[in-house]
């Protein structure tokens, strides 16, 4: 019938006016996302089933699994196949530093997070923005401060010395402690915002009731105030661990090049060690890893929290 | 503020970040590509002002950070002063400009010996910048005993004591051969056996070692954060202006005696400008002006007289003549060698 | 609550050590900024002895070529990047927000995908890029790289702002006869300037601050503040490398706080 066949059209003349406007307002973001994102991880992909040129680079069409290879089998000096912990051992320490940051910045950042939660409400919009403060400093500034803090000539290896508390600086620089400090440093808001942002919900008379029931603090703790900030607690790890794998930065400048990192790694494959497909599929391991941990979240945590 | 006052600020704004994002690059500009803390800045404002040309100048850490980045392609620097090896490699692969340096009107100023390099033997593709040796510095008054023998065992195999107290340069060339030199292997070995005794020593002194760094070598033995540094000569003399008493050491197993180039690479922006300035660079004063800055000897003819004192009086930079025989030239190794010495490279260091 | 009062034996306000430990994390987040600070005014050089207050290190810095082209070129590729990437968010926040369409969901996680990738890997992925299609490496490429990983974060203020946006006033210039791109110019983009202006200025922000990704893609010429800094620091600790510092920690503090002000501005609601 006539009306339903103009109607029809004209909604199929809408849909596709739609659609040029959204190509015309939504498709210039895409496509720069698309083509300097996504199209260069392909790529990453597909070089890392390359094979090495001489200088690094590859071979186009010459498809090898030597990069992933690489991962846990080196080549001796005369070519045979031999078990190689090295870069096993880096994603290993990647994973633990990581951790360890997680942990960290939970053990510091929950207290604060409490403590701005309750405070009188006009303080806390100030001390929020106090926390973040840092994050807003530039990466490299933040670590050179640390490099600053923490050598041997240091402030704080001089101010023991003068307290008496040791005779021989701590080496504290270059190691893994000093690289786990300033990680901690750089993703302390990351993990204070969100569990400030779910206790910033609570109810505080449930806290009230706890101890009307003649609950103790670590009970009321444990029982009443840690489960209503779990989201928040729980999106917190997550904000710190996975950026935190793929760090670059800090561990160049407070690990010497003796605690090297996944992202380090990578990064060496496009510079001195000259490797594009290994870096390509360090790349993609580090991804893959990122992508498990995040479903981890999403599958078996997430699901908890609604009780 | 109203509506139509945002904006209005906001126009605004955005053409005043339209108009000063419009300073963009003139012509006749020179981009070098050099070592950090390897090039005088009074030199470039020097050039700048004698030819009107704008120089900038960024910097890498190693050897193989040059050559990653000039092989990514297209990177736009119109100098770069690659080592022997690296330039071997660069002229292998066509990657730096033939530029015909006998050809340059300053070129007579070159003292003989670097008129012609191992790897570029007509000096087709550079020509010299600084040369000098690679040994090791160490503070006296943090060693035990206050002394150390001027072997590589010191460094290699050294005392307890110093353990976190020694530092590595980060250049594969120059820690592969002072390991080679110790392990009494020749540096271009294509024997993997060879190469293994030779990795052998590094991973015995690798728990030793606080750090493997190219740059900041000056300021860690100078705060005194280590107290034996693998060091080149020149670094070693700029340590000295700040801590007199440190001691450079020729170790007697072997010296690596290096030369400097400059060179062009093959798809520089501005080749006329940079053969001007390849040129300009032999004159006496200039390098002279180099030598000053840096620390290290030049190849130029006549700069002696515009060099400072302190360089002269500095066995580190004036090598006293019983240390001749120590003294082990570059050598253009094999690419099975080269191959090989990557390889422990890649071992040690991950 | 009144401030003080106790309302009951476990008030968590006044639990032992929780002031403390609030303390010890000020202190742990502002001491290593306040050394950096302090230093930058030490008259010695060797940057751990305080030997007399001096303002030396800040004129050097200031007459150092070097630092200024590099600042320079950050600037550059700054506003070149948050004037794109926010108007390319601009663009697509206002459509996303009044529209529902199949795969939507897939183009928000597609801009948000820069804020979850790890920076080296984009870094990398960006230089092989460029490098197979033969893009010199400059300026250009990294202002490219730049504007793409800004696009997010310009998007997250306009997006904030289109939430508290009230559909019925386009509705309203509609019914007086403007015609979309009118109501546009004239309705909309007005409006929503404080969320684009504060998205600006995040993203020029991130830009200024980013070493990564400039430095796998950058080549001669494209040096920035961050990377110059990096070849400092890698060079030694200095007090010249504190004042460069000190600058850049205020410029970024100041640049947050106006992003925060123009933000907060609508939330009062002064119009």
């Amino acid at each position: 019938m006539p009306d339903t066949d103009n109607s029809d059209r004209l909604e199929r003349k809408r849909g596709r006016e739609a659609w040029r406007v959204r190509a015309f307002t939504i498709g210039p973001a895409a496509a720069m996302l698309i083509l300097l994102t996504l199209l260069p991880l392909g790529l990453m992909v597909y070089i890392s089933l390359q094979e090495r040129d001489w200088s690094g680079s590859v071979i186009w069409g010459n498809y090898s699994f030597e990069a992933y290879i690489r991962f846990i089998f080196e080549r001796k000096l005369d070519d045979s196949l031999q078990l190689n912990a090295d870069y096993v051992r880096i994603f290993a320490r990647s994973f633990w530093l990581s951790l360890l940051t997680t942990g960290l910045s939970l053990l510091v950042g929950f207290p604060t997070a409490l403590f701005i939660a309750t405070r009188p409400p006009r303080w806390r919009a100030t001390l929020v923005f106090l926390t973040t403060v840092p994050f807003w400093t530039n990466l490299l500034v933040r670590n050179y401060a640390w490099i600053l803090l923490l050598r041997d000539t240091g402030p704080i290896n001089a101010g023991l010395q003068e307290l008496g508390v040791i005779d021989e600086p701590l080496a504290m620089l270059y190691t893994n402690f000093a690289v786990s400090v300033g990680l901690t440093y750089s993703f302390l808001p990351f993990m204070v915002l969100p569990i400030y942002a779910a206790m910033e919900k609570m109810d505080f008379r449930l806290v009230e009731a706890s101890f009307d029931l003649y609950a103790t603090r670590l009970q009321t703790l444990w029982q009443v105030m840690i489960p209503a900030a779990w989201p928040g607690i729980i999106a917190g790890c997550i904000l710190v661990f996975v950026p935190c794998l793929g760090s670059y930065v800090t561990p160049a400048l407070l690990g010497g090049g003796k605690s090297m990192m996944v992202g380090n790694l990578i990064g060496l494959q496009f510079g001195a060690a000259r490797n594009w497909p290994f870096g390509a599929a360090l790349g993609f391991a580090l991804l893959t890893l990122i992508l498990l941990s995040m479903l981890f979240y999403v599958f078996k945590v997430r699901p908890e929290e609604n009780r | 503020m109203n509506n139509f006052t945002k904006l209005l600020a906001t126009s605004s704004v955005a053409l005043v970040m339209l108009f000063s994002a419009g300073t963009l690059r003139a012509a006749g500009e020179l981009h070098l590509y050099n070592w950090s803390n390897y090039f005088s800045p009074d030199l470039i404002k020097k050039f700048e002002k004698e030819t009107g040309t704008k120089v900038t100048l960024d910097t890498y850490a190693s050897e193989e950070d040059l050559l990653a980045k000039l092989q990514a392609g297209g990177s736009g620097y119109d100098v770069i002063f690659p080592g022997p090896t690296t330039l071997g490699t660069m002229i292998e692969k066509g990657l730096v400009a033939r530029i015909d340096a006998p050809k340059m009107s300053n070129f007579k100023n070159v003292l003989k010996p670097f008129q012609s390099l191992s790897v570029d033997a007509d000096r087709s593709y550079s020509v010299p910048y600084m040369w000098g040796t690679t040994g090791f510095t160490y503070d006296p008054a943090m060693v035990p005993g206050g002394k150390l023998d001027d072997s590589w065992k010191s460094i290699f195999e050294p005392a307890k004591e110093l353990s976190g107290k020694i530092a590595m340069l980060n250049e594969m060339s120059d820690v592969w051969n002072a390991a080679a030199y110790y392990a009494g292997v020749s540096k271009c070995t294509e024997n993997p056996d060879d190469a293994q005794k030779i990795l052998d020593v590094l991973m015995k002194q690798k728990p030793y070692v606080k750090v493997y760094s190219n740059d900041g070598t000056i300021d860690r033995m100078s705060a005194g954060e280590v107290a034996v540094h693998m060091q080149w000569n020149g670094a070693a003399h700029r340590t000295k202006k700040n801590k007199p008493g440190v001691v450079y050491v020729y170790p007697r197993e072997g010296v690596t005696f290096w030369t400097d180039t400059m060179a062009i690479p093959a798809n520089a922006p501005d080749m006329e400008t940079a053969k001007q300035f390849l040129n300009w660079m032999l004159e006496p004063e200039n390098a002279a002006a180099a030598s000053n800055y840096t620390g290290y000897s030049n190849a130029i003819i006549g700069s002696g007289k515009y060099l400072s004192d302190s360089l002269k009086s500095d066995p580190a930079v004036n090598m006293p003549e019983k240390y001749a025989d120590r003294l082990k030239p570059f050598q253009s190794c094999s690419p099975k060698s080269k191959e090989l010495r990557e390889r422990v490279w890649t071992k040690l260091k991950s | 609550m009144a401030i003080g009062a106790r309302t009951h034996p476990g008030d968590p306000r006044h639990w032992p050590g929780l002031v403390f430990m609030a303390i010890s994390f000020f202190a742990y987040v502002y001491l290593p900024i306040a050394i950096l600070i302090g230093l930058s005014f030490n008259e010695n050089e060797q940057a751990t002895i305080w030997t007399g207050f001096s303002l030396d290190w800040y004129v050097k810095a200031l007459h150092n070529d070097d630092m200024i082209n590099s600042a320079k070129n950050s600037l550059i590729i700054a506003t070149i990047a948050s004037l794109l990437s926010t108007s390319l968010a601009t663009l697509a926040a206002t459509r996303m927000a009044f529209d529902r369409f199949r795969g939507q969901t897939a183009v928000g996680a597609l801009i948000a995908l820069p804020l979850t990738l790890p920076e080296i890997v984009t870094a990398v992925a960006t230089l092989m890029l460029f490098s197979l299609i033969g893009l010199p490496l400059g300026l250009t490429s990294v202002i490219l790289a730049h504007t793409v990983f800004c696009i997010p974060f310009a998007y997250l203020p306009i997006k904030a702002q289109l939430d508290r946006f009230d559909p019925k006033l386009m509705e309203a210039a509609g019914d007086l006869y403007s015609k979309p791109i009118q109501t546009f110019f004239f309705v909309t983009l007005p409006l929503l300037a404080p969320g684009i202006m504060s998205g600006a200025v995040l993203a020029f922000i991130i830009s200024l601050d980013d070493f990564v990704t400039t430095f796998f893609v950058g080549g001669a010429g494209s040096t920035t503040l961050p990377i110059y800094i990096f070849g400092l620091i890698r060079v030694g600790v200095s007090p010249e490398v504190n004042a460069i510092s000190t600058v850049m920690l205020i410029i970024s503090i100041a640049m947050v706080s106006l992003s925060l002000l123009l933000n907060r501005g609508q939330e009062r609601g002064d119009d």
